[in-house]
């Protein structure tokens, strides 16, 4: 139930993010979020779309390092604390989230994760009947 | 000289130079010296230097009275720009070569048409020893014109009878389809330049293993660790051989690794070989790290007298189990002008270069940048990533933290570290800059 998201490897200067979009861009992939952190010397920059396999391909292809990381992305209703309540359940399974994103998706929120360990965050979203999205959804 | 080429299953391009006793070496060297210096006084450099130092031709009676001699350095070459120090009229020289004159006057070699006879037979000779014949296709990617590398290496494949290619250095996708489709078993290129072609490869979905005849490759020109040379042979599943050369001693040919890749032969029939203590200038005893300085035992048109190479390398053995009893040199250290000093501490890039090479999650490119931060003086050492192997940033600062420390071990500093995207650094098809000094400079 983890679909993929691209993780891509920027310098921080100028142009290479440009570079990275253009690509996108030209092979017609849909950007649905993204987010990057600022290191001094370089970022990550995450990226959910709508073609994450062949998007991985064409930037591989054009010396871009990039890799494709499995993150869980769960459905909440766009209310004050659903997403405590969705953190609250992975942590008192143990799970360990090592960075969270969440942006709003046909009228409910979305959180994106990535865990320590997808079997445990698997285990736990199917005992507490959370939903989450699948490739499907956003293709 | 060598005018036939041996049977194919001879293991020596000239036996009776390649397999001489030590003694034998030595009794040549002698003659070939004395005839050297005598022919040096033609050299209104060389007869002036002479005179300056009361010496005669005729007070060279060993070997040991070489040391009689004073060093020449590439700075007398420059003062004497052109042709100040050739000891042949131009008349009787048929080729110049010039190395780029970055820091001052470029320094001019000329060569007689004997001169690149003996030249091409040396290159021959090397690759001969390690299993070239006339059947096998040899590639050049070396760039060609003044650089030696270039016609070096084409003429002395085409003397030991090889179809040779002459490429020439960059343009990745032609290189590759002249490999595959010409059948090429022996490539010579600067190691920084295969592992470049090794990535295009990749990209184009050839694999050197499978898809290519290729079975030997000649390195050189660019200080390369052991731990390169291996990755390269990993990757295109040859053997690799170090190859020494210099423009002013002729060009490639000098000295190169035998089957045994346990130090570069070097022609003591054309070479007299010091290694000497850079600043003392007093001869080191065998296994010791100095300079390499060399004398031209059969050159006409510009016979040079202890040249000061810089290259900085130490005698491994004056014996091999190939039966060339020829000096064994290193590998090239670093040169004893481009060592870093930085906070008093004396560090070679290829030291750097050997740590780096360690780590699989770092492609082969790297740059040492030295700046003034608030009158401290800082190395950065750009590295770029083979793979995206995480997208966790611990792991990545994880991965700075391990380089950082197993280079302080190596270098007693601790250099700030900056991991860059594969691609990002620049890849030159000549000889790569490693080094970027950009400290303050105090007077």
């Amino acid at each position: 139930m983890t679909i993929k998201q691209l993780s891509i490897f920027i310098e921080n200067k100028e142009g290479t993010l440009t570079k990275v979009l253009d690509l996108l861009s030209k092979a017609g992939i849909q950007i649905i979020a993204s987010t990057i952190a600022d290191t001094k010397d370089y970022g990550i920059y995450r990226v959910l779309c709508n073609q994450p396999t062949q998007a991985y391909l064409i930037l591989k292809e054009n010396g871009i390092n990039v890799q494709l990381a499995d993150v869980t992305a769960l459905s909440i209703d766009d209310v004050p604390g659903r997403a405590a309540e969705a953190v609250k359940k992975l942590s008192a399974s143990g799970v360990n989230i090592l960075y969270l994103y969440s942006f709003l998706w046909k009228g409910k929120g979305v959180l994106v994760l990535r865990t320590d360990n997808n079997d445990k965050t698997n285990e736990t979203i199917i005992i507490n009947k959370m939903s989450f999205l699948t490739e499907v959804d956003f293709a | 000289m060598e005018k036939t080429i041996p049977v194919d299953s001879c293991q020596y391009f000239n036996e009776a130079m390649e397999t001489m006793t030590r003694a034998e070496i030595e009794a040549l060297q002698l003659q070939r010296l004395q005839a050297t210096v005598e022919h040096c006084m033609q050299s209104p450099f060389y007869k002036k230097r002479f005179e300056e130092n009361g010496l005669k031709p005729s007070d060279i009676k060993t070997l040991d009275d070489l040391r009689k001699i004073p060093f020449t350095t590439k700075q007398d070459l420059r003062d004497t720009y052109p042709f100040g120090i050739a000891s042949t009229p131009l008349r009787n020289c048929v080729r110049l070569h010039s190395s780029s004159g970055t820091t001052g006057n470029p320094t001019v070699i000329l060569h007689t048409q004997k001169d690149l006879d003996e030249w091409a037979n040396q290159v021959a000779r090397n690759l001969w020893m390690v299993g070239l014949r006339p059947d096998d296709v040899f590639q050049n990617s070396s760039g060609y014109g003044m650089f030696t590398g270039g016609l070096g290496f084409q003429y002395g494949a085409e003397r030991l009878g090889m179809l040779t290619v002459p490429a020439a250095a960059g343009n990745s996708l032609r290189q590759i389809k002249f490999i595959t489709d010409f059948g090429t078993t022996a490539l010579h290129a600067v190691p920084s330049y295969v592992t470049r072609l090794y990535e295009v490869m990749k990209d184009n979905g050839v694999d050197p293993r499978k898809d290519t005849k290729l079975k030997v490759l000649a390195i050189g020109a660019e200080p390369h660790s052991e731990e390169q040379r291996k990755r390269i042979e990993d990757m295109m599943g040859v053997k690799a051989y170090n190859s020494f050369g210099m423009s002013e001693m002729c060009g490639p040919g000098v000295g190169f690794e035998c089957k045994e890749q346990n130090g570069l032969h070097f022609w003591e029939d054309y070479y007299i070989v010091e290694i000497v203590n850079p600043e003392t200038l007093e001869p080191v005893p065998d296994g010791e790290i100095g300079e390499l300085v060399l004398t031209t035992l059969c050159r006409e048109a510009m016979p040079l007298l202890r040249y000061r190479t810089r290259d900085l390398t130490r005698v491994l053995g004056r014996s091999c189990p190939c039966g060339r009893n020829h000096v064994r040199i290193d590998r090239m250290r670093g040169r004893s002008d481009d060592m870093i000093v930085l906070r008093g501490v004396n560090i070679f890039p290829i030291q750097i270069e050997k740590i780096l090479m360690q780590f699989p999650e770092l492609a082969s490119n790297y740059l040492i940048t030295l700046t003034t931060d608030e009158d401290n003086d800082n190395m950065t050492v750009e590295v770029e990533l083979e793979e995206l192997f995480t997208d966790d940033y611990s792991r990545l600062l994880d991965l700075e933290k391990r380089i950082r420390r197993a280079l302080k071990d190596e270098i007693l500093l601790t250099p700030h570290i900056k991991l860059v995207p594969k691609g990002s650094l620049p890849v030159s098809e000549g000889k790569a800059v490693r080094v970027v000094d950009k400290r303050k400079v105090y007077q």
